[in-house]
């Protein structure tokens, strides 16, 4: 045992976000409520060389760190790459809300950047030892988010229910996890997989184990039949953390899945693909349908979550590297897009005022038609009108599962993404057809305004060249699933 | 000599459990809890698991049931009154405990459970157990041990941040500041135009610039 053998070169990025995080979290002590700008740079700053750091040491080929426990590959690469820049949109564009509200602390930034952490581990972890504690770093950093503003009765109950269930879905998937152990004998994904495959596992105690494993996991994306927590939460968190908890996680829960399903339970692709088919159908169903009757847009934006996430798992039940990526190329757009349309509810909040009523976008075309339009690229993309991101994300999916053959749940998801675009149009609707209500001009700061309108810009730019991207993440993919360090 | 010793403390274990159930006392109970722990620790020691023994100590008698002990004295039960309730859970509780007794005479009178001495593991290389575990935590799972360290560093940064409030109310005040304090903290010289007399004649008084 030696440094050598240790290999944490690889794990650089991971490894200064943890000394700069840490870091921060000291000099924060020092630093008076009036500098606290200061935290946000250095956050900022943190970011931007991690991102840096996972840029240049990205290679084609998948290395292995700390003992096999720890496999950086360009899937997880990739995938750290979208969370950073979500994490880093979610506290661009929460800047001015936060200090509204009195949220601008020191624990804010520490605790984001401490769920960044959890979020890459479960991006890299081979092991479930490290997978699990992991996700538990992200969650439990997210959990005290939510609660962040204690003297919101709202907050702290969505606090509550997101805590009590997310303890439960990770007792789930811990219990999946030890029968799968006693199923095969390791914690090591490819240990796990190649147990499968050479016929030494007990497969009904496996089968037992993915049926857990496949309800935590349905928690974490927040699938239906598991979803109850979403809106509450969605609508009772702080809206910075609610754009926090419908970005980034959702990559690294996507890399998560991949790496359980995909990887460690391949010999069982059959037996997970019709648990996912039901987790998928049943959330655009009931995610888009309810979406409609919502008034308050926090809550609506949660339940389109969930139906997006059914998408997500449409692409993951196809069980080929081609869907994984189409799935991959999903996850990384819906982080796009979710960030653009909580940026808009932040851009028009101030303060003592709280824009998460739908009606509150009434007129926006009056008082600001630049930013009305921001907000109609964003609608238009998450329901998929051709020339916008959104569409190609989902013409991905359906390609793999018309593919597949399976045209049935093709037909499926396309008549749940109709019935969805009813009530984005609405959110346009309104806007522009609506009059103005409430006439204050939008106080947000000038940085928020650029970026928010950099990130619906590039819905549209992309979804112009949608290819770029689709190779990148696709090559990453069949990269990782070729180069295999065993 | 190991027999004998284990007569003795399983003996003492069980009254230590029977007084936790029958103490009227709470914190009696909770005491006699913290012997039974101490003991069980012990019968650990004889079948050569000395790390779970010395965990055991550490974590339950030394973190969770001092943190019991403050539950119970800061808590305000009263114990007389719950216990009136006895005959009426006693079917219930009654029908849990045979359950449980059942199952617990199925699994030790299992084959798997006929544990004699020379099924022990003992101890590889000659090194303790407590040894091995730690050269494992610190090579091999070296990653998921440091990630849990920074887990629980959140949970303390979390608490912190969810419960320190600064008190806004106090009179308290610090006399260094007081005495350090200048004169421009405290008075601001505001230039105006000096207005017609006729019409601030009532006003003349207060309205005198100070520079």
């Amino acid at each position: 045992m030696t440094w050598t053998s240790l290999n944490a070169w690889v794990a650089a990025p991971e490894i200064f976000l943890l000394c700069a995080t840490c870091a921060i979290l000291l000099l924060d002590l020092f630093i008076s409520d009036a500098k606290r700008h200061l935290t946000y740079v250095m956050t900022l700053a943190t970011l931007a060389i991690t991102f840096a750091l996972v840029l240049m040491g990205h290679e084609p080929q998948a290395r292995l760190a700390f003992n096999g426990l720890y496999l950086v590959d360009p899937i997880a690469d990739f995938a750290k790459l979208a969370m950073i820049v979500g994490v880093a949109l979610v506290l661009i564009y929460g800047r001015s809300y936060a200090m509204a509200r009195g949220l601008f602390r020191g624990e804010l930034f520490t605790l984001t950047l401490f769920s960044l952490l959890g979020m890459m581990v479960m991006a890299s972890s081979v092991n479930f030892l490290a997978l699990y504690v992991g996700l538990e770093l992200m969650s439990l950093s997210v959990y005290a988010l939510v609660a962040l503003n204690r003297e919101s009765f709202a907050s702290t109950e969505a606090a509550m229910k997101y805590f009590v269930l997310g303890a439960l879905a990770s007792g789930m998937l811990l219990y999946g996890v030890s029968m799968l152990y006693g199923s095969t004998g390791s914690l090591d994904i490819f240990a796990v997989s190649h147990a499968i495959q050479t016929g030494q596992a007990n497969n009904l105690l496996a089968v037992f184990a993915i049926v857990f494993i496949v309800t935590g996991l349905g928690f974490k994306f927040g699938a239906v039949p598991f979803h109850m927590w979403v809106p509450d939460v969605y609508q009772g968190a702080p809206t910075p953390i609610t754009q926090l908890i419908a970005s980034a996680p959702k990559a690294a829960v996507f890399v998560f899945s991949l790496r359980i399903l995909a990887q460690a339970l391949e010999g069982f692709a059959p037996d997970w693909r019709g648990m996912l088919m039901v987790l998928a159908v049943l959330s655009m169903g009931l995610g888009n349908i309810t979406a409609i009757s919502q008034t308050n847009i926090k809550r609506m934006l949660g339940y389109s979550t969930i139906s997006h996430m059914g998408f997500v798992l449409l692409g993951l039940l196809v069980a080929s590297p081609a869907g994984y990526s189409a799935s991959f190329f999903y996850v990384v757009s819906y982080i796009l897009m979710s960030a653009a349309a909580f940026g808009v509810v932040m851009l028009l909040s101030r303060q003592g005022f709280e824009a998460d009523q739908i009606e509150d976008l009434k007129g926006l075309n009056q008082r600001s038609p630049w930013f009305a339009a921001m907000m109609l690229f964003t609608m238009f993309s998450m329901a998929g009108i051709p020339i916008f991101l959104g569409f190609f994300a989902k013409l991905a999916i359906l390609k793999v599962v018309v593919d597949m053959g399976l045209v049935p749940l093709a037909v499926i998801a396309v008549v749940f993404s109709l019935i969805g675009a009813f009530y984005y149009l609405r959110i346009v609707k309104v806007m522009y057809f609506d009059d103005a209500v409430d006439q204050s001009p939008l106080i947000a700061g000038n940085d928020a305004k650029l970026v928010l309108s950099i990130n619906c810009l590039l819905l549209l730019v992309l979804g112009f060249m949608p290819d770029g991207l689709m190779n990148l993440l696709s090559d990453a993919v069949s990269q990782s699933f070729t180069s295999l360090p065993y | 000599m190991t027999l004998a010793l284990f007569y003795i403390f399983a003996a003492v274990l069980i009254f230590a459990a029977f007084r936790v159930i029958t103490a009227k006392n709470p914190v009696h109970a909770v005491l006699y809890l913290v012997l039974s722990f101490f003991n069980s620790a012990v019968l650990w020691m004889l079948i050569k698991a000395e790390f779970l023994a010395v965990s055991l100590i550490v974590i339950y008698v030394g973190a969770v049931m001092v943190l019991f002990l403050f539950v119970v004295m800061m808590l305000d039960i009263n114990f007389e009154a719950l216990r009136k309730s006895f005959w009426k859970f006693l079917p219930v509780a009654g029908t849990v405990a045979i359950i449980m007794l059942i199952e617990m005479v199925m699994i030790l009178s299992h084959r798997a459970a006929q544990i004699d001495e020379s099924r022990l593991l003992e101890p590889s290389f000659n090194t303790a157990s407590a040894e091995t575990l730690g050269m494992l935590i610190y090579t091999q799972y070296f990653l998921p041990f440091q990630l849990s360290a920074v887990l629980l560093l959140v949970g303390m940064i979390a608490a912190i941040a969810l419960t320190l409030r600064k008190r806004k109310n106090t009179k308290y005040i610090n006399p260094g500041e007081q005495v350090r304090v200048k004169r421009d903290d405290r008075l601001r010289i505001v230039k105006m135009a000096s207005e017609p007399k006729d019409s601030a004649s009532d006003a003349q008084s207060t309205d005198q610039p100070a520079a």
